[in-house]
């Protein structure tokens, strides 16, 4: 069963066998308004946590997306290349931004749960 | 974000009944977007009527015997010459030809002209022309107004409908059709529309007549930056600055002939910067492919010597790619040159192009 955690700074992690699926929550997607295009990481970065990961634009500006753990890039979401409004209609669906594969799971204890986070929006 | 020096609209509470998301922008506290998104709402403006609260911007009526000279020697402009109810596009200019501000002026009657600023420069544009009129026999009164534009092809029909016919009025034309209302038929969007100021209660009961109307919805500010960088319209403060010329930006075109030979402040400097030719010049610039490229990012020649940078940039709605404008070296401005912007060290291959991205459709006659 897939768990699902979130950062302080608007991100979600879904964690299945050791890699998370990284998006942003519908509250950031809401924040930064209709993203144009999405600057996807290549595969194989390893990151620290606080790396920016992926680059979100808006009409507006730009804003990073941090790696909320360590980790390497496994996969990322191709899809946004043609349509970065995925990330607008299904923020934490078909609009997830990169795969990675966990160096440090124990970072996960740091995050929120989803009830946790909901009262951090307020 | 907001501190407490930042001032609030006087419609703010409409603001807020509508959904808007605010964002500080020159001071003042501004509706950046609406429930619609920044996407739906410069779309809805180029297909039908966008309503815009810009009473950030502020209006100044010049009166007296010797207003049009003192709109003369602030001014690259024959303030004379102008018929009642013509509007021009116009700057403060400094000694060295900067521009201080862009402005749009209109003669309102014999000695009365109509100027408006914009927000971020109001404060200094108002020392400055008070400064200046101890030397004429004129009188600078900023007015308290509320602001609204209504812009795109229906905007004409909408004000019809709540009962404001504005059939005789042509493009850069401004009336007083009312009491303590100026109506000019302009705007920053590239479409055709109006801009009037206004006192606030009549400001309120004009918006609720609008808002009935379904082609009539409320724009904030992003989409009126995308709208018009469309538009390839200038932005004070990003592409025109006190260390920027009217040559340099491509708006000779605002100052006549006649005037250029004339005694407004900074006409020798602009005229020994057009003399030898400006060393850069204010270009459109397309983005290959999806990715914008922002004001800020510098600009490379295809071997990487440095050609110019980027002044506004974003994603234009209409045009369904990105859109930037900046400046570049004079010999590199002909559009079709190749060039690149440095986006967080990628180079991101970017053509100068002419402007505006999207055709002007104002109604001219």
């Amino acid at each position: 069963m897939a768990k699902t955690y979130f950062t302080e700074d608007h991100e979600w992690l879904r964690i299945e066998g050791g890699v998370a699926t990284v998006g942003i929550t519908d509250y950031a997607q809401e924040q930064l308004g209709d993203l144009v295009f999405v600057e996807l990481p290549e595969i194989g970065r390893k990151l620290a946590k606080g790396d920016t990961a992926v680059v979100v634009e808006s009409v507006k500006a730009a804003s990073d997306v941090y790696a909320p753990v360590d980790g390497e890039i496994t996969e990322a979401n191709g899809s946004l290349s043609a349509d970065p409004s995925l990330v607008n209609s299904a923020a934490t669906g078909h609009g997830w931004l990169w795969k990675m594969k966990l160096s440090n799971e124990s970072q996960l204890d740091s995050l929120m749960d989803e009830a946790a986070y909901k009262a951090h929006i307020g | 974000m907001t501190g407490e020096d930042t001032r609030h609209l006087p419609l703010e509470d409409l603001h807020q009944a509508a959904g808007a998301r605010f964002g500080a922008f020159a001071g003042w506290s501004m509706p950046l977007t609406y429930p619609p998104g920044v996407m739906k709402e410069h779309l809805h403006t180029r297909e039908h009527a966008g309503l815009f609260d810009i009473s950030h911007m502020k209006l100044f009526e010049v009166g007296g015997p010797g207003a049009a000279a003192l709109l003369n020697r602030a001014c690259p402009l024959d303030a004379g010459a102008l018929e009642i109810s013509q509007s021009k596009y116009t700057f403060f200019l400094n000694e060295a030809a900067g521009i201080i501000d862009d402005l749009i002026v209109t003669r309102l009657g014999e000695n009365r002209f109509m100027v408006v600023a914009n927000a971020g420069n109001a404060v200094e544009d108002e020392k400055h022309l008070r400064a200046l009129a101890t030397d004429f026999d004129a009188k600078v009164e900023p007015l308290d107004r509320v602001f609204l534009a209504i812009q795109g092809p229906d905007a004409w029909a909408a004000l019809a409908r709540a009962g404001i016919e504005t059939g005789s009025l042509l493009f850069m034309h401004g009336i007083e059709p009312r009491q303590n209302w100026f109506m000019s038929r302009s705007g920053y969007t590239g479409e055709d529309g109006f801009e009037i100021g206004l006192p606030e209660k009549d400001a309120r009961d004009l918006i609720a007549k609008l808002l009935e109307d379904e082609r009539v919805q409320w724009i904030g500010l992003a989409a009126r930056d995308s709208l018009r960088l469309e538009a390839g319209l200038c932005l004070h403060g990003q592409d025109l600055t006190p260390e920027v010329d009217p040559a340099s930006a491509g708006l000779m075109w605002a100052i006549p002939k006649e005037v250029r030979a004339g005694h407004f402040i900074g006409a020798d400097a602009l005229r020994s910067i057009v003399e030898r030719g400006p060393s850069q010049k204010r270009v459109g610039l397309k983005p290959d492919g999806r990715q914008p490229v922002r004001a800020g990012a510098a600009l490379v020649d295809a071997g990487g010597n440095q050609a110019g940078h980027v002044t506004s940039g974003g994603f234009g709605p209409s045009t369904g790619h990105p859109v930037a404008m900046g400046y570049v070296d004079t010999a590199l401005a002909r559009p079709g040159t190749k060039l690149f912007a440095d986006v967080r060290g990628t180079k991101i291959p970017i053509d100068v192009t002419s402007l505006p991205f999207t055709p002007h459709r104002y109604r001219k006659g």
